[in-house]
């Protein structure tokens, strides 16, 4: 539970991050929450030779109301996310999610911008905001640019992301009283969802996405077509592992996953249509 | 009647609060860990990546080379330091076999963790990044991870043994056997059932951890370990490494749970006390939590076959049992003997007269096991409950009427069984009677008769199990029958100070269980002193040099009543004292309150303070008696304790997912009289989730190559605080007869009674389906496969 030795550099401004970053190139890494990074440094899976503290970017930790969309900076919490009135009123599906995160001490550490990074499955915010069609702003040293969430999950742990850029800004647009469910199915309480369903419907349609259901979080658009379509909800949750490759573990085997995610997404389906 | 001391009007069977709690709340308790050791040299091991290989060549030159590297030996280097091999204290039979087993490993590795190099380095970063230019060349061979696979001896892990198969214990009765075929052929009703053990991870809080200090003058070393056994380890660690016995001292800092883990004598142990006499500097290790998983041993892991006969009206006439056991690669201390600890218990709480009972235990190419809370006793309760369970629902009968129709009565106790031993009492019926109550089983029954039905997705179930836990682990002699190294009696020792505070030197180990509080309000009660004027020493040999440490819920019925009987020897000395001073006849002396009083003359009083001073100043002592209030005992027990109880679950489980909820959970226990209510729940509660735990969450899982695919608390799934039920405890007491206290075991029973209600229930609420059986740990994947399972067969 020791990680190999590494360079430590503490970022002010996300300017200074970015530029740190540049500097020290390939095998520099961002530390924001370190609650995915440090587990993967102690049993020595990532040796970075230098991580650049972002935690204290204090310019990066808000949520402010944006019009159409919700926009929350990379360094917000999740604890934040969890209890934001804002969030609350306009995108409630985020803020229940973000409280089934880990346990609470992970919530006050674990960032927006951390979990959306690293780009996990079984992580429950990338699905999350997937389902709700959400934008991710990406910093480099030529300036921003906004990468949707469909396009920003590329296989495991790999994101759109180019190594120098910092990830700054989540956009997530509001859900106008849209019906919502997050349905996280595990063994115990402060685990990572053996599989999760992150669903919303309402006047502007439908979005589900699901959690460890394949190297990437999935956008189950198949059952979004199918509801468009005029299909039952539970016809349609018949079709929620159409875009999934799940895979097999201690947990789950490829079809108790395929199973588990029809079921939930029938259940979810039915709370946000109630 | 002068009364000069303040105590409660009763400390006994009071909820007194922890006086162990704030230093470890506060972190001001020292673990071993938390040490300071200048000069400390710290081990870092290499680990066998390989389930079973032979080591062809270990290259220590790179790690050698880097900074902070002291020394590095792999298991030859180290041969010449050991004047034994590492110890196994329960050859159960005369035959068995006990392959030699050494600190780090020479020629092969049996298993993934098996040590095969250490490193010694001036910090325990620097120790841990050699270990890994450590270059080791394995030639593979075959692991061999299934039991009956082992026992096939397809491929042999020891090559000296020429077999896998370590021993087999027969418990057999004269006269029985015949007579077992007979019942069986004749019977109405025959149960048989086969039942897997899962292995186990005890996941101590605190992983293990160890420091040994030389004096650099003289040759005594010092060894601080995290440890339930520091008696037995000082023993153990003189004979293997040929250290004279008075020259090693062993003591425990606080200590972060055990379960059975600690009770041991690990190579770590030994590699830090042989090496820092080699190097002649403190040399410490701490072990990692995914190391503690490969290297710490586990618990369970055992096939069961579990036989039934009964009569038309569901009286059960014979058991038979068939037990294969896991060793894991090595026997450590008491491997080979925790299939024998439950024995004697597969015929439960019932009235059986026919038994037969044989275990044959085989080595692996994993981990070792050994005892792990219940050790044996949790595996022989849930075969029979289990498979009374399936009587009933093969009769169609209740399951709580089929044991009310079998249970032992209370008119029977002490009640000898036809393994001899002898049942010192218990009320069977009054346990789960109160838990039917509780659990408002009648109720469940009904709901149950309306929520099951075709069709609906969610079913009740409701699940018993009604124990016997033997515990204590005494007398000698009996330990000797089962050839088992050592005693099963308790030291204590009772010191008046001048000042009339009290020391209680125990030879108990506490690592989690409260005996600082619970001793002292047995003295407090036997000397009409506060519990707060008591001090209670333990834990360290040279300051508690008699001891057998603390496991096996002994050290309340041995170890508390040894202290209740020093503190009679005390008051008997201090009577003498008290009857001299007084001019009276020892006789017309009634010792209450911490006053001595001559009956019938109440104004003729000396209380204890006053007999503490005379007997330290000396000056005015009967003829012949010895200056000092003080008494020793060694107390023997003569007989085990035996607590009992029924616990009662309710689940419910979610037929599309496999999902179970533990709806409810009911335990009614019995250890006699309690010392202190708030530690008895303390015991059950943690228990229960322990049992519980293995019906439905732990299970170390190895693949086809002998690798623990979950060996971090990410993956072994120990349940926390948010995914437990709330516990409904309910208690009986019947007292024991067999000691002044009346007190029985309690830190085993929760465990013993937990998995077998839960399965119990979990298969009760699927019976429905067609399902009988059901793997532990019932994870929402087993459970949803046992359904299709069922289904599929169904529609067949
Ligand atoms: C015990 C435990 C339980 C957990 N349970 C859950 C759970 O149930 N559900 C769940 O979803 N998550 C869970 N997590 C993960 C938690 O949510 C993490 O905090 C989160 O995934 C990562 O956020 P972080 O800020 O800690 O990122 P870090 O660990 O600091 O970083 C993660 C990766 O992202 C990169 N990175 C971080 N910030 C940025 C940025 N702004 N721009 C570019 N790259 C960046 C880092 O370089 C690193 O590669 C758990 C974690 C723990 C330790």
């Amino acid at each position: 539970m020791i990680p190999a030795a590494f360079e430590y550099v503490r970022a002010g401004s996300a300017a200074e991050a970015i530029s740190l970053i540049g500097e020290h190139g390939e095998e520099a890494k961002f530390l924001a929450g370190g609650h995915s990074l440090l587990p993967l440094m102690k049993l020595r899976l990532a040796s970075p030779s230098v991580l650049v503290d972002i935690g204290r970017v204090g310019d990066l930790s808000y949520i402010r109301d944006a019009g159409d969309h919700i926009a929350i900076g990379a360094l917000t919490r999740h604890m934040d996310v969890e209890t934001s009135a804002l969030l609350q009123e306009h995108v409630p599906l985020l803020a229940h999610a973000a409280g089934h995160v880990g346990d609470p001490q992970v919530r006050h550490r674990g960032t927006m911008g951390g979990t959306i990074a690293h780009a996990d499955p079984a992580s429950d915010l990338p699905a999350t905001t997937l389902a709700l069609g959400a934008t991710y702003v990406a910093t480099g040293p030529n300036g921003s640019r906004e990468i949707a969430a469909a396009d920003f999950y590329q296989g495991f742990l790999e994101s759109a992301l180019e190594p120098d850029e910092m990830l700054t800004e989540i956009r997530v647009p509001k859900m106008n009283g849209a019906g919502w469910s997050f349905q996280k199915f595990n063994r115990r309480a402060q685990d990572w969802a053996i599989v999760g369903v992150a669903a919303w419907r309402g006047a502007a349609g439908s979005g589900v996405a699901l959690v460890n259901m394949g190297s990437t979080p999935v956008l189950a658009t198949s059952v979004s077509a199918a509801l468009a379509g005029g299909a039952s909800v539970s016809d349609a949750a018949q079709l929620a592992a159409s875009e999934a490759e799940p895979q097999s573990d201690l947990n789950a085997s490829t079809e108790y996953r395929t199973h588990l995610a029809k079921v939930l997404v029938r259940r979810a389906l039915e709370q946000a249509s109630a | 009647m002068t009364v000069t001391d303040d105590r409660p009007a009763a400390v006994l069977g009071t909820r007194m609060l922890r006086r162990e709690d704030p230093a470890l709340l506060t972190g001001e308790a020292k673990y071993t860990n938390d040490l300071a050791l200048p000069g400390a040299l710290s081990l870092a091991l290499a680990r066998s990546p390989y389930a079973h290989a032979r080591i062809l060549s270990v290259d220590l030159s790179a790690a050698l080379a880097a900074p902070g590297v002291v020394a590095a030996y792999a298991g030859a280097d180290l041969s010449s330091l050991w004047a034994a091999p590492m110890p196994c204290a329960w050859p159960v039979t005369a035959d068995m076999k006990n392959p030699a087993h050494y600190p780090v490993a020479i020629g092969k590795a049996a298993y993934v963790g098996d040590a095969v190099a250490v490193v010694l380095a001036t910090s325990e970063s620097a120790a841990r990044d050699a270990v890994e230019l450590i270059d080791v060349q394995y030639e593979p061979l075959p692991a061999v991870v299934d039991l009956e696979d082992a026992l096939s001896d397809r491929v042999v892990i020891h090559d000296e043994l020429g077999t896998n198969k370590s021993y087999t214990w027969d418990l057999k009765i004269e006269d029985h056997e015949g007579a077992i075929d007979e019942a069986f052929a004749s019977a109405a009703h025959v149960v048989k059932e086969r039942y897997v053990q899962q292995r186990l991870l005890p996941m101590a809080m605190e992983p293990r951890a160890v420091a040994a200090v030389p004096q650099p003058f003289g040759g005594d070393i010092t060894l601080y370990s995290s440890t339930q056994v520091p008696h037995i380890l000082k023993i153990m660690s003189a004979i293997t490494l040929g250290i004279p016995e008075h020259q090693v001292r062993v003591t425990t800092p606080a200590v972060g749970g055990g379960f059975g883990s600690k009770l041991n004598v690990y190579a770590e142990e030994l590699l830090c006390l042989a090496l820092a006499r080699k190097h002649k500097v403190p040399v410490r290790w701490n072990e990692e939590r995914t190391e503690n998983a490969v290297a710490t041993i586990h618990g369970r892991g055992q096939i069961q076959h579990m036989e039934l006969a009964a009569d038309a009206a569901g009286k059960i006439t014979a058991v038979r049992v068939r037990i294969l056991g896991d060793m894991g690669a090595y026997l450590q201390l008491v491997t080979p003997g925790i299939p024998l600890l439950g024995a004697f218990l597969y015929a439960g709480v019932y009235d059986i007269p026919l038994y037969d009972f044989s275990c044959t235990s085989v080595f692996t190419t994993l981990t070792p096991t050994d005892a792990y809370r219940g050790a044996g006793r949790p595996e022989a309760t849930y075969a029979i409950e289990r498979a009374v369970d399936t009587l009933a629902r093969q009769m169609g009968i209740d399951p709580m009427e089929l044991r009310k129709r079998n249970f032992i009565k209370k008119e029977q106790f002490p009640y000898t069984a036809m393994t001899g031993l002898v049942y010192d009492s218990g009320n069977h019926l009054a346990a789960a009677e109160k838990a039917a109550g509780l659990a408002d089983y009648e109720g469940v029954r009904a709901r149950q008769a309306t929520q099951n039905v075709p069709g609906a997705t969610t079913l009740l179930g409701i699940g018993q199990a009604s124990y016997f836990e033997m515990c204590g682990l005494a007398p000698s002699r009996v330990l000797a029958s089962l050839n088992y190294s050592a005693g099963g009696w308790e030291a204590a020792t009772v010191r008046v100070l001048p000042t009339n505070k009290i020391q209680v030197v125990t030879g108990t180990a506490p690592h989690g269980q409260g005996h600082e509080t619970s001793w002292s309000m047995i003295v407090a009660d036997k000397l009409g002193v506060s519990p707060d004027d008591i001090d209670v020493l333990h834990s360290d040999t040279a300051i508690a040099p008699l001891g057998l440490d603390t496991y096996g819920s002994r050290s309340l019925p041995v170890g508390g009543v040894a202290i209740a009987m020093a503190c009679d020897k005390v008051i008997d000395k201090a009577k003498k004292i008290a009857a001299h001073q007084l001019e009276a006849n020892e006789d017309d002396l009634e010792f209450s309150g911490g006053t001595f009083t001559v009956k019938g003359s109440p104004g003729k009083t000396m209380p204890l303070a006053a007999i503490a001073f005379e007997a330290f100043t000396a000056h005015n002592l009967p003829d012949g008696l010895e200056p000092n209030l003080e008494a020793h005992v060694t107390y023997d027990p003569p007989n085990f304790s035996w607590p009992f109880g029924t616990h009662i679950c309710t689940v419910e489980v979610d037929t599309e997912t496999g999902q179970v909820t533990v709806l409810q959970y009911v335990a009614v226990d019995d250890c006699g009289n309690q010392v202190n209510p708030l530690i008895v729940e303390g015991q059950v509660h943690g228990g229960v989730i322990q049992g519980l735990a293995q019906a439905l969450f732990e299970e170390a899982v190895y693949d086809d190559d002998g690798n623990l695919k979950n060996a971090s608390l990410a993956e072994y799934l120990v349940p926390a605080a948010s995914d437990v039920p709330g516990l409904t405890l309910g208690f009986t007491v019947t007292p024991s007869p067999t000691n002044q206290l009346g007190v029985k075991g309690i830190g085993e029973a929760g465990t013993i009674g937990a998995a077998p209600a839960v399965i119990n229930a979990v298969v009760d609420a699927l019976s429905s389906l067609g399902i009988t059986n059901m793997p532990m740990p019932a994870s929402p994947h087993t459970v949803w496969n046992a359904i299709q399972h069922a289904q599929n067969g169904a529609s067949k």
